[in-house]
């Protein structure tokens, strides 16, 4: 190519690709973050018809008021310690049950390995479609209709979390456990103390990704729960628009509420979300 | 040596034992449970009987589940756009360019919001008088405002954008993982070849990237088949039942109509589907010479 002979033109030719390229990458983060950015500005606008045409892109008279008439409105701040709740025990749950059983997957040897994973890496192809609606009759047979517990238990345990674990246990030195085993050390202290302290950063990955699932889960808990208060939020910000019939712009304020604290968890883990890529990239 | 494995197998199962109970009770019950019950007329108050295939021409029959499934069958026009528009965003933010990784944290924003956020913000962004009329008049698009949720030949298209907001971000991150493990080295040695830009996409990003293009299609057309989330937070079937899908038809029916036995037969339907085209996909799209 001519690149070398013209190096002028070739950085002409360079800053005119990026600009193109960064227009093509604007245009598509406008689409992708406008509605959060038009549902801000209903929320905090306090003047001015909503839906005006020409729309208002800016906010009127901002201010927070949409915000404390949605504590008014609904039981928000219940909704937020019931989400905050069902998060910690799923998470919490799902650390440690799912890597007491990627454990063994990863580092012993026993009878039935093959089979066991088999039947894990089954769940990702089985059609779970069919799981709500039976797993529904077992939560209502098992009187946990209207408790966290049923809220929780079915996402306790899943193929994706034992998967990473596992992976995150193989990478560990064989050495460091045999010497355990030698100084006489039962799996339970090496599981412990030995290798789940040498995880954390995969603990944390995983915790992570679960807490943000959880929070946003909607189907699952506004079929188990039916008592409005004890809703999370993902469910009770719909009653927004429902029952109390309120305006929309203090539903956008709940909208907002009920997003932020993903959204933070989201910005400040960003690294854990697209793991080993920042770390790829020269 | 036997003492020390034998040891471990029962360690090893304790270990496992409250995981695989988990699994077993919330996982591989309720699919092999529902699948016999697709076709009984389980029901809380009556003796369970087996009915044979009567659910199963109940909802064939039933105008509302085979327009769903056409529906259904519809949201697979969206895979294409889903793949194309995820593959250019990767190779997009594939780079060292300043701000890269605020772009990224954008795009990925809609995947970690909650659907039913997503549901009453585009809920916004629908309304007759809402931004997206607003910016369509001003290209002039159109002419004169239009009801994306309220007309019910827009409404399923208006959902399936929707779907196709909220997804791109999560494949976007699965083909920047599979672009930042091709080796560097190939790129530029085809750069010294005098390859162009659009050669190299060609006859090195895409090939190296088909394990995961295939991957990400089967996903993506199984999800389509799935949807129904967005389903409920958008429209709830409406407009005259213009965006009920097959699955929306099974919760509807299983958890507002508690008529089970005819959800089960419905999602027992989806699910093959489901196995059928996932097979297909991996029979068609498999990577060659290999």
């Amino acid at each position: 190519m001519t690149n070398r002979s013209r190096p002028l033109k070739t950085r002409l030719q360079l800053i005119g690709q990026y600009a193109g390229h960064y227009a093509v990458l604007c245009v598509i983060a406008v689409v992708c973050v406008f509605p959060f950015w038009w549902t801000l500005v209903t929320a905090i606008s306090t003047e001015g018809n909503i839906f005006a045409f020409p729309p208002t892109f800016w906010p009127k008279a901002p201010s927070f008021e949409n915000f404390i008439e949605v504590f008014k409105a609904i039981p928000i701040w219940s909704f937020f310690k019931n989400s905050v709740l069902i998060a910690v025990f799923t998470v919490f749950w799902k650390l440690l049950l799912c890597s007491l059983a990627a454990y063994p997957l990863a580092r012993l040897k026993f009878r039935g390995r093959k089979l066991v994973f088999g039947l894990i890496l089954a769940t990702l192809v089985l059609p779970s479609e069919v799981n709500f609606l039976v797993n529904f009759i077992t939560i209502t047979q098992m009187s946990l209709v209207d408790t966290y517990t049923g809220v929780i238990l079915p996402n306790v345990v899943t193929a994706v979390a034992i998967l990473l674990l596992k992976q995150a246990f193989e990478e560990v030195p064989q050495d460091l456990i045999d010497a355990a085993r030698v100084d006489g050390a039962s799996e339970w202290v090496i599981f412990s103390r030995i290798m789940l302290p040498l995880i954390t950063p995969w603990l944390a990955t995983v915790g992570i990704l679960t807490a943000v699932e959880s929070w946003n889960e909607y189907i699952w808990p506004s079929i188990v729960m039916s008592k409005p208060d004890e809703f999370p939020l993902s469910v009770g910000v719909l009653y927004l628009r429902g029952t109390f019939g309120s305006s929309t712009r203090v539903i956008a304020a709940g909208t907002l509420i009920t997003i932020v604290p993903t959204l933070l968890a989201f910005l400040f883990t960003q690294r854990f979300f697209m793991r080993g890529m920042d770390g790829a990239v020269k | 040596m036997m003492k020390l494995a034998h040891r471990h197998t029962l360690q090893a199962w304790l270990f496992l034992a409250p995981a695989l109970l988990l699994l077993a009770a919330f996982s591989f019950w309720p699919v092999g449970y529902g699948s016999v019950l697709a076709f009984t007329d389980y029901s809380l108050i009556r003796e369970t009987r087996f009915v044979g295939l009567d659910n199963f021409r109940y909802i064939f029959n039933n105008e509302m589940f085979v327009s769903g499934l056409k529906n259904s069958l519809m949201f697979l026009l969206m895979v294409p756009f889903v793949q194309v528009g995820a593959i250019t965003l990767a190779v997009l933010v594939n780079n060292r360019l300043p701000g890269i990784r605020l772009f990224r944290a954008a795009f990925y924003v809609p995947v970690v919001t909650t659907v039913s956020v997503v549901g009453i913000m585009w809920g916004f962004m629908f309304h007759e008088q809402g931004a997206l009329n607003y910016v369509m008049m001003t290209l002039k698009l159109v002419n004169a405002p239009v009801g994306w949720l309220s007309n019910d030949s827009l409404a399923l298209f208006a959902v399936m954008f929707v779907t196709l907001w909220r997804g791109l971000g999560w494949y976007m991150v699965m083909y920047l993982a599979a672009l930042q493990s091709i080796p560097s080295d190939m790129q530029e040695a085809a750069m010294l070849d005098g390859a162009s830009r659009w050669q190299r996409f060609w006859k090195i990003t895409v090939p190296m990237l088909r394990p995961t293009i295939m991957l990400c299609s089967i996903l993506s057309v199984l999800a389509a088949l799935k949807a129904y989330q967005e389903v409920d937070v958008l429209t709830q079937g409406g407009p005259m039942n213009s965006t009920f899908t097959a699955l929306y038809y099974a919760y509807d029916q299983g958890l507002k109509h508690l008529k089970l036995p005819r959800a089960l037969a419905a999602s027992f339907v989806v699910s093959l589907f489901c196995i059928a085209i996932a097979l297909l996909c991996l029979r068609y799209l498999k990577p060659k010479h290999r």
